[in-house]
């Protein structure tokens, strides 16, 4: 038997009933459907967990100074870490343990209802904190070169410590006591994207941390372009502290790959199971229609045994007729599958992400669905004996 | 004498009961080039078992069948199915077209199971064709079976039967759908198709059939009886 007739007898048989064949694909259409739409939306939804995280942290270094490193890095290194081609901001902070705990308050009124004394965290900074955490001022200003050369007693409290310790006005330039010594609060600084924790902390001038016993750079933050945080991480540590490397640490942000696998690999597993159950109630469908059909063209069987028709020639166009609904409806059904995660990325204002694998495997995974579905009909048919079939 | 079309010897059906129901016994039949048979008898007699066994859908429990000179009862079952389908055109009572194919689709079908070359599959609707006008239908060709009337279906049915030239048409109750005037229609066709050299085997209980044959068997309980 030529395999154009074959071809051709199986088509036809197929289109012989179109509404029947269409409803038949429709479990098919649903199954692919959900297959692409789910493995689809998880790829996409995946790409943009880490594309969120990737802008955060992709781009962020930071030079831990080891601990019995005495002045391994100066302050006025960062600027040579800021001259790095790639960075876009750094900034040097100093904190010691003692320095974690003291005590901080707004003025010396002793207030029976209100706390007025705070333990707060007081570091020191390089003027370039703002741009190096990503925070911004919310009022005020932060200390510069200038407040460094006059020795200014200035600081900059953060946005919680600022509601903790009642300051709302740093146009009037509140002070606040730190030990015994008056400061004046010049500004405060939120919104941090970074180091998140300063927000309960108050900043000083590297000249006033000497008072303080915070006199060494304790950690470098530095933030990069997209793409050159790897570069950066190898460079930092000579840019700031030449000959001194080994005491330097670098934490970099993780490879991006290995962190997109992790978030895809636990969302893919879940809709799979969900796409792949749909499949099989596909198949199932199919299944049960091919057998229907198969009872209902026992003449024809028959007259196609009569006409020299082998089993083999009736199972073939069976399986065939089968597997032509199956790859229709996972044609139809990836079409609709990425029509919709097309839709769901234009409605979440996500970029789409489709895999070429899974548009061209899609329409193949229902052919075998139908080829899987047929086997039984199929060999039904070509079991049936002629002179029954003719009868 | 030239070599029988069909040859039976001591063929014997039986089907497994209790006890075992003997459909054919002892059957000796020898049918020749151009010859016109026509089986007669009552229902349950076994026409049908004989036309089963006679169109190779069917096969004997023992005795010996013979077409065109080929032992048929130590064949595999795939060799009888490219025998039947090249040696045999089925006529059937209810004609067997398929409902969704043209006429001319209907007959080319006949040729569909049969391994030729490419040449041969691109000339199959000109034979088809051929075939339907040689049973008057030239006019009818793209129309769908539902479309014409039960004689027209009936010559179609015999058209796809004269496909790739049978040595045997075997017919059974191939008027037994029609009505008188489309009976005779038919019947005026078998005796064209028997002048052209056609051997012709009609199973049939009516009488109006079996007279229009040359040579007529009987059958009853199994027992073939030359008339």
């Amino acid at each position: 038997m030529d395999l154009r007739d074959l071809l051709n007898e199986a088509m036809a048989g197929m289109l012989a009933r179109p509404v029947r064949t269409a409803l038949t694909t429709l479990g098919t259409v649903l199954g692919i459907t959900t297959l692409v739409i789910t493995l689809g939306v998880a790829a996409t939804a995946g790409n943009q967990i880490v594309g969120r995280f990737d802008a955060l942290t992709a781009t962020t270094v930071t030079v831990e100074v080891a601990e019995n490193a005495k002045a391994a890095v100066e302050w006025d290194a960062v600027d040579q870490v800021t001259r790095l081609r790639g960075v876009t901001s750094a900034a040097a902070v100093a904190e010691t343990k003692k320095s974690a705990n003291l005590s901080v308050r707004s003025n010396k009124i002793i207030d029976p209802t209100r706390v007025t004394d705070q333990t707060l965290t007081v570091v020191a900074t390089s003027t370039g904190l703002p741009g190096a955490v990503k925070g911004s001022m919310i009022q005020g200003r932060y200390f510069d070169a200038g407040h460094l050369a006059r020795q200014d007693k200035v600081v900059v409290v953060g946005e919680q410590a600022a509601k903790m310790l009642g300051i709302t006005r740093p146009d009037r330039a509140p002070a606040v006591f730190i030990g015994k010594h008056a400061y004046t609060v010049i500004g405060v600084l939120g919104a941090m994207q970074r180091e998140k924790n300063l927000g309960t902390a108050v900043m000083v001038p590297p000249t006033i941390g000497k008072r303080f016993g915070i006199k060494d750079v304790t950690r470098v933050l530095i933030n990069t372009s997209l793409g050159a945080a790897d570069l950066i991480a190898r460079q930092a540590p000579t840019a700031l502290s030449p000959g001194n490397e080994a005491e330097l640490q670098v934490i970099a942000p993780p490879s991006p790959t290995r962190a997109r696998d992790a978030v895809q690999n636990d969302v893919n597993a879940l809709f799979l199971i969900l796409g792949l159950v749909s499949l099989v109630v596909g198949a199932v469908g199919i299944a049960n229609v091919t057998l229907v059909t198969v009872m209902e063209r026992v003449a024809e069987i028959g007259l196609r045994r009569s006409l020299g028709a082998a089993r083999r020639h009736i199972a073939a166009q069976f399986l065939l007729e089968s597997t032509l609904t199956g790859l229709t409806g996972g044609v139809i059904g990836a079409s609709l599958g990425i029509l919709a995660i097309v839709a769901v990325s234009a409605a979440k204002q996500w970029t789409p992400v489709l895999d070429l694998r899974l548009a061209l495997i899609a329409p193949l995974a229902g052919a075998l669905v139908g080829l899987l579905a047929g086997l039984y009909p199929a060999l039904r048919a070509a079991r049936m004996e002629p002179v029954d079939a003719l009868r | 004498m030239p070599e029988p079309v069909i040859a039976l010897e001591g063929l014997t059906r039986e089907f497994p009961a209790d006890p075992p129901v003997r459909a054919l016994s002892d059957v000796f039949l020898e049918v020749l080039p151009k010859d016109y048979l026509a089986i007669v008898g009552p229902s349950g007699s076994g026409k049908s078992t004989l036309l089963n066994v006679l169109g190779l859908l069917d096969t004997p429990t023992s005795g010996s069948y013979r077409i065109d000179g080929i032992e048929t009862t130590t064949l595999r079952d795939g060799e009888r199915t490219k025998l039947r389908g090249s040696r045999i055109g089925f006529v059937f009572q209810s004609f067997h077209l398929l409902a969704h194919r043209s006429v001319a689709e209907n007959v080319m079908l006949a040729e569909v199971y049969r391994s030729r070359g490419a040449r041969e599959r691109r000339n199959r609707r000109a034979r088809a064709l051929e075939a339907l006008e040689r049973v008057g239908l030239s006019h009818r060709v793209d129309f769908l079976p539902d479309r014409l009337s039960g004689g027209e279906r009936q010559r179609a049915a015999i058209a796809r039967a004269l496909m790739g030239g049978p040595s045997l048409l075997l017919c059974d109750e191939p008027t037994g759908n029609l009505d008188s005037r489309n009976t005779g229609a038919v019947l005026d066709l078998f005796d064209e198709l028997r002048g052209q050299g056609l051997t012709i085997v009609v199973i049939t209980h009516e009488t109006e059939v079996s007279d229009r044959a040359q040579r007529r068997v009987r059958i009853t309980d199994g027992v073939l009886v030359e008339e």
